[in-house]
């Protein structure tokens, strides 16, 4: 998984590595994303929703629809939609929602009173949700394979994946900022809002072909947009618009600079 | 003897409310330091200060001869869980083998339980632990890495008297092995029990910082109240340690003035009272509350602003 490669390398780098002696910054993130992936695979219920709903809106909107479904082009955007649509409530959901239950409890803060790098936990955290959100998409691929005209060479689905999880990065961090910006009630709320309306706004359930004019020049600046179109030329094999790799980039580093001045600016909600 | 941890003037506030006000501190290697205050009197934000957790509002806090908001100096430093919160899903053997990962030189998980007694909990979820259980493991957690430091807030809170007494004999044997220990209590048995110095603080100021013994004579005081119209007198007699004095005025009706005096020995002072041949009345003796015993301790700074009144 390319988001967890590119997240390590910081830990390694670190100059806690140094100080603390025998301990290693590799196994220790080791330790910290199975205990992540253990918290939540136990109480399964709270994943099924992530992996069930994009699943059931390609069954129920894109497989009756045969005009969609029997074409083999829409019908493998639809798909890669509704991928993207998978990864990203995986992660706004798994990974706002739990930063802000966390901060509320006091087991996160005594993590962070332990010798622990915060890029070791933070990375820990993005590498568990990604590959939650990668078991998400299992079920929209699933359907889209044996319920549609859907197609995709190897190439492409490698390739489509790389780009998925790569693109799945700013909504990592924007789920990381709502974590750490609001209480976990208010998480819910903001999460929900962000996530439908960069769904329909980013062409997610409806082919942005279909937009009107000024719902697509709007479109063009919303992350789920560019994480849409990026993913299908990936699995087309065709050469990125430019527009929207930089509209990925400038979501990526605006969210990631953000997540970096939350998590500084965090000491736990805590009460006295 | 070498300083482990050191807070110079710190201050810490939250929004309106001052936590800490101007708090220095040294915590020196070998001793067991107890921090004795009443609830919200600045202990635990004491603690969170030397575990890098929060920041002083001015002021600075030292620990290992660093900054403790990076995590390579809290290399050696050892605590628990606030509340005894563990993640509930995981089991108890997960949770020490996660924390003691963060050490080069761990205790090995059967060992630390079978000392602490929890050896038969370790295949269970926190979840379905009790609070005396949790408790139990929340304070072998900080001992998990062997760290020169233990910081244990409230340690034994919620423990039945067996259980108490053997984390205290855990507590100590880890002292003669070479950590240091610091523990926060409101409970003055606690203390007693096992600190060699004792630090009291309540709203956010230090009140005294000195050896068991001595912090222990001056906090088993009682207070002797009476009317005198010598009332200043009375007052300036030896063996008072604090006196508040209320003007009498239409209450008594005679000019006399009540007065409540700390003293350390009560039979003591009423020896010379009666010697001095001072008048007085209406004398009634009864043991200082914990709390009027801290406030008595502030008259061991000389510039004490509550000698001034009398």
């Amino acid at each position: 998984m390319t988001a967890a490669a590119d997240t390590r390398d910081p830990v390694t780098r670190a100059p806690e590595t140094r100080a603390s002696g025998r301990v290693s910054m590799v196994k220790l993130y080791g330790m910290h994303v199975r205990a992540l992936l253990l918290e939540t695979l136990r109480v399964p219920i709270a994943i099924i929703g992530s992996m069930v709903f994009p699943a059931m809106s390609l069954l129920f909107f894109v497989v009756p629809n045969r005009v969609v479904a029997d074409d083999p082009v829409l019908a493998t955007q639809a798909v890669i939609s509704l991928s993207v649509f998978a990864v990203m409530v995986s992660a706004l959901f798994n990974l706002g929602l739990t930063i802000a239950e966390n901060r509320e409890k006091p087991w996160d803060p005594y993590l962070r009173s332990l010798p622990l790098p915060p890029a070791v936990r933070i990375s820990a955290q993005l590498t568990a949700t990604s590959a939650l959100s990668f078991a998400s998409m299992i079920p929209v691929l699933l359907v889209g394979a044996f319920a549609t005209a859907a197609t995709v060479s190897v190439s492409g689905l490698l390739l489509g994946l790389v780009e998925l999880a790569l693109t799945s990065i700013p909504f990592l961090l924007l789920g990381a900022a709502i974590g750490y910006a609001f209480p976990s009630k208010a998480a819910i709320a903001v999460i929900q809002v962000g996530m439908f309306g960069f769904a329909f706004a980013g062409g997610l359930f409806f082919p942005p072909q279909f937009f009107p004019d000024w719902l697509d020049a709007l479109s063009r600046f919303i992350p789920a947009r560019h994480a849409r179109e990026l993913v299908i030329s990936a699995v087309d094999g065709t050469a990125p618009d430019l527009w929207m790799l930089a509209g990925a980039l400038a979501w990526t580093l605006a969210a990631a600079a953000l997540v970096l001045w939350l998590y500084r600016r965090d000491e736990g909600r805590r009460y006295r | 003897m070498t300083t482990l941890a050191r807070l110079d003037s710190v201050t810490r506030r939250f929004g309106s409310t001052t936590a800490l006000d101007a708090v220095s501190l040294e915590i020196r290697s070998g001793e067991i330091l107890g921090l004795l205050g009443p609830n919200g009197a600045g202990k635990s934000t004491m603690l969170t200060l030397l575990q890098g957790s929060r920041r002083p509002t001015s002021g600075t806090v030292e620990l290992f001869g660093g900054d403790p908001s990076l995590a390579r100096f809290r290399a050696e430093l050892g605590s628990t869980p606030q509340e005894t919160a563990l993640p509930d899903t995981l089991r108890v053997s997960e949770v020490i083998d996660l924390v003691a990962a963060h050490f080069p030189d761990r205790v090995p998980t059967a060992q630390l339980a079978e000392e602490f007694g929890f050896a038969d909990l370790l295949r269970r979820q926190c979840g379905a632990l009790s609070g005396g259980q949790k408790r139990r493991i929340a304070v072998a957690l900080a001992f998990a890495g062997r760290p020169r430091l233990v910081l244990l807030d409230e340690p034994t809170t919620g423990l039945d008297v067996d259980a108490r007494h053997g984390l205290w004999a855990a507590i100590r044997r880890h002292r003669a092995d070479g950590a240091t220990v610091v523990v926060t209590s409101h409970y003055l048995e606690e203390i007693e029990a096992l600190a060699d110095r004792v630090v009291v603080i309540d709203q956010g100021r230090v009140l005294a910082d000195d050896s068991l013994d001595a912090v222990r004579s001056r906090v088993e005081s009682s207070i002797v109240s009476l009317r005198s119209p010598s009332a200043q007198r009375i007052a300036e007699l030896a063996g008072v340690v604090r006196a508040e004095r209320a003007e009498g005025g239409e209450a008594s009706g005679d000019g006399t003035d009540r007065l409540d005096l700390t003293v350390a020995d009560s039979d003591e002072f009423v020896r010379t009272l009666v010697t001095s041949g001072l008048p007085f009345e209406r004398l009634a003796v009864r043991g200082a509350s914990l709390e009027e015993a801290f406030l008595a301790l502030t008259v061991s700074t000389p510039a004490s602003p509550e000698r001034i009144p009398v």
